[in-house]
């Protein structure tokens, strides 16, 4: 039988149907018009219109961390692409898997500077895994399947795929191909980890007297074989864990050995842990600075232990003792297997001399903070939302800044996938929309944008897609008027010289949701909290609540810039009579 | 601090439009030097090329390096020839001198003892091609200074293992 006969745009309907993809945000334009018609003449593939293509990315992003699948996007030229620059970058610091394919003027007219023509492929060479410029019908089935397959294998990240018009509107013939790690010619991620190497880490495991596991998002994006495994790891050595910003829901955070979150904002226990410990495992996090702090005072007694599948990871800010490229999920099993084999037991003074440890910096209670009967604090807002939220099918985004923060510390996650952030660019503007893509692919769970109201600010235009796609994504604005952290580091850094980091002329959340048909709710003071996030949890619309709380409260525990973990400032009564140091001052 | 060290690579990759500004890119992005940089097609039924970098940096950064190339889905194979058994080095030079007697004479001369073959010559001029170690090309090229020296074109080093094994 003769190969059947497409045009490129219904090769790349195809490709996508064929992988199994149901969703594509995105927004039209001249460039792929051919596509669009592609789009009206089927309704297999669901299309989400975005009002601007920097949200499409970031839904894509929620619809991929939500789910484990791909997210696609699809926007046109020029505009369209330099829009969806900031999500390409934010997926690629956090290491989400997106294919956007980008219009591009067609082929004779690249390089003439035409209508709407941008260098795409140059533009976004350094935020992608990889970019493709189709200049040949015939290429396009094979480089959207390389693509796809791309932006999954191994460390995941963004993909683009650049579509000249006249390669959209040409034929070629059509079978399905599906591109695999074997069949890959140069792209093939190590999976399996050295078996020498992990049986090396899991005699130092053992051995360990104060052992720590550091985890991050790694470990979720392995899948949730990996969580699983890692549960079941760590509950065997009965050993204390602590994940990073990117890795929450990787360890049931309700769990006994589960220390909190690590890094500037994490928990006392968990830094100061990360400091005396003398094995150090791992899995799946990257050293960043946020989490390390000053790097020549890193955990300096430990020996370390490094599971990652992207090479380039290791060490490149922290020198490890044991390093192993690999997933996650295999090399746990591997290591499972070994610790069984070995038959391995802890000594029970030594652990329970580090849990003695460990539980008296538990004690300091750093997230403690002070109560108030007027003003809503806005942990407290925070601790009401996971108390009236646990055990339901809920998701939580977020935007960036103390918002986040608290988010982080007070939202308990004990499942992967449930929390979406921007933890590596650090996107003001993200949580929103990836809220709108976590809603799309689970229509029925309830989803809460954690947002500030500076960061909603920045892609507030997607209230017409949620309303338009009557999603009922939940925005919880906790509203202090400011750029909370710009203006959190402004009081400790810079003499409280607020410079431009207060929000004026901020609309009235109610009415604006209102005025979109939506739901607006307020509180302003903490009687009223449980009442709207009640109110807010049995709304099946999109629901905006503007949460007035306490606008001087600053986010703690903090590791100041250039400090080690060990100097941690706890609460406003020990920021006094610091000074940073000129090194300190110099990074972000 | 660990010191800075010379290292030679060659990546062998995909000769796809954009490569070789992938590679530059990831450079520039992160930081790291490049003292040289030559790309040729080297397999044209299968497309691939093969770049050679010669770059410095600490041990670190030069395994951060390796990592880096290694990940980008165009690179088939990186190999540090400077870690991995002996190698060779060579890079050649189109080097222009203008001059007349004395000058001239001791030009040829000196050309002469570095095996550089005058490729274009003319009653004022000569333009020597010269093949070699990069030190010994510095040399000739220090020494062309005072003969009336006007312009130089170096490919940059290409490198290959010895022995009969390939990379």
């Amino acid at each position: 039988m003769a190969k059947r006969k497409l045009s490129g745009s219904d090769i790349i309907i195809q490709c996508l149907l064929d992988a199994g993809v149901d969703t594509v945000f995105g927004y039209p334009g001249g460039a792929v018009l051919p596509i669009y018609d592609a789009i009206f003449k089927q309704n297999r593939l669901k299309h989400v219109l975005v009002r601007q293509e920097g949200g499409a990315v970031h839904m894509a992003e929620g619809y991929a961390r939500s789910t484990g699948k791909l997210g696609v996007v699809l926007v046109t030229s020029g505009p369209g692409a330099t829009n969806a620059v900031t999500g390409l970058t934010d997926a690629l610091m956090d290491s989400i898997p997106v294919l956007c394919m980008t219009g591009q003027v067609p082929t004779h007219l690249i390089g003439n500077d035409a209508f709407q023509e941008a260098d795409t492929t140059g533009i976004t060479r350094p935020c992608t895994k990889h970019n493709y410029l189709v200049k040949d019908v015939n290429d396009l089935a094979r480089v959207m399947n390389e693509a796809m397959y791309v932006a999954k294998a191994g460390r995941p990240g963004p993909v683009v795929v650049d579509l000249p018009k006249d390669v959209l509107i040409e034929e070629a013939a059509y079978e399905p191909i599906k591109i695999t790690q074997a069949k890959h010619k140069t792209y093939r991620p190590r999976i399996k980890g050295d078996k020498a190497l992990i049986r090396e880490a899991v005699e130092l495991i053992a051995k360990a007297k104060k052992p720590l596991f550091y985890c991050g998002g790694g470990v979720i994006n392995s899948g949730t074989r990996a969580h699983k495994l890692l549960t079941e790891f760590v509950r065997m050595t009965g050993d204390p864990i602590t994940l990073t910003l990117m890795g929450l829901g990787a360890y049931p955070a309700n769990d006994r050995q589960f220390l909190g979150m690590v890094g500037m904002h994490g928990t006392y226990e968990s830094n100061l842990a990360m400091h005396d410990c003398d094995v150090m495992v791992n899995i799946g996090a990257r050293f960043d600075d946020r989490v390390t702090g000053l790097l020549s005072e890193f955990s300096p007694g430990s020996k370390k232990i490094h599971v990652d599948i992207d090479p380039s990871s290791i060490n490149k800010n922290v020198v490890v003792d044991v390093p192993i490229v690999g997933d996650c999920a295999s090399v746990l099993a591997d290591m499972i297997a070994v610790w069984k084999e070995i038959k391995a037991k802890r000594d029970p003074k030594a652990q329970k001399a580090w849990w003695t440890q460990i539980e008296k910096w538990r004690k300091r209670d750093c997230l403690r903070y002070v109560p108030s009967k007027k003003l809503i604090k806005p942990q407290y807002a925070l601790e009401r939302l996971y108390e009236l939220t646990k055990g339901t099918d809920t998701y939580i985004t977020t935007e960036v800044g103390q918002h986040q923060m608290w988010a982080a510390q007070f939202y308990r996650f004990d499942e992967p996938n449930r929390w979406m952030t921007s933890g590596g660019l650090g996107t003001m503007g993200y949580g929103f929309p990836a809220a709108i893509g976590v809603q799309v692919a689970h229509p029925k769970a309830t989803v809460i944008d954690v947002a500030g109201e500076a960061s909603f600010l920045m892609n507030i235009q997607e209230m017409s897609t949620a309303v338009q796609y009557r999603l009922p994504v939940k925005v919880f604005i906790l509203n202090n008027q400011y750029m909370g952290m710009v203006r959190q580091w402004q009081e400790l850094l810079y003499g409280g010289r607020y410079s431009e980091s207060y929000t004026a002329s901020l609309p009235d959340f109610v009415k604006l949701a209102e005025s979109y048909g939506a739901a607006g709710l307020r509180a302003t003071k903490p009687d009223d909290v449980d009442g709207v996030i009640k109110e807010m949890l049995s709304n099946d619309r999109f629901t905006i609540c503007d949460i007035a709380v306490d606008q001087e409260e600053n986010c703690f525990p903090m590791i100041p810039s250039g400090a080690p973990h060990n100097e941690m400032i706890l609460g406003p009564e020990d920021e006094k009579e610091r000074e940073t140091s000129v090194e300190g001052m110099v990074l972000v | 601090m660990d010191t800075s060290e010379r290292h030679t690579m060659a990546v062998l990759v995909d000769n796809e439009v954009g490569v070789l500004a992938r590679v530059i890119g990831l450079f520039s992005g992160r930081g790291y030097n490049i003292e040289s940089l030559t790309v040729a097609e080297v397999d044209r039924e299968n497309g691939v090329s093969r770049i050679s970098i010669v770059t410095s940096g600490t041990p670190q950064i030069i395994e951060q390096i390796k990592a880096q190339l290694d990940r980008l889905v165009p690179v088939h194979r990186i190999t540090d020839l400077t870690v991995e058994g002996p190698s060779v080095e060579r890079e050649l030079a189109l080097v222009k001198v203008r001059g007349s007697g004395d000058k001239r004479v001791e030009a040829l001369r000196i050309a002469d003892i570095f095996r550089a073959n005058a490729i274009d010559s003319t009653s004022k001029s000569f333009v020597f091609e010269i093949s070699g170690a990069t030190d010994k090309i510095d040399a000739f090229v220090e020494l062309m200074k005072p003969l009336g020296l006007v312009e130089i074109s170096r490919t940059g080093v290409v490198a290959i293992a010895r022995g009969a094994k390939g990379i």
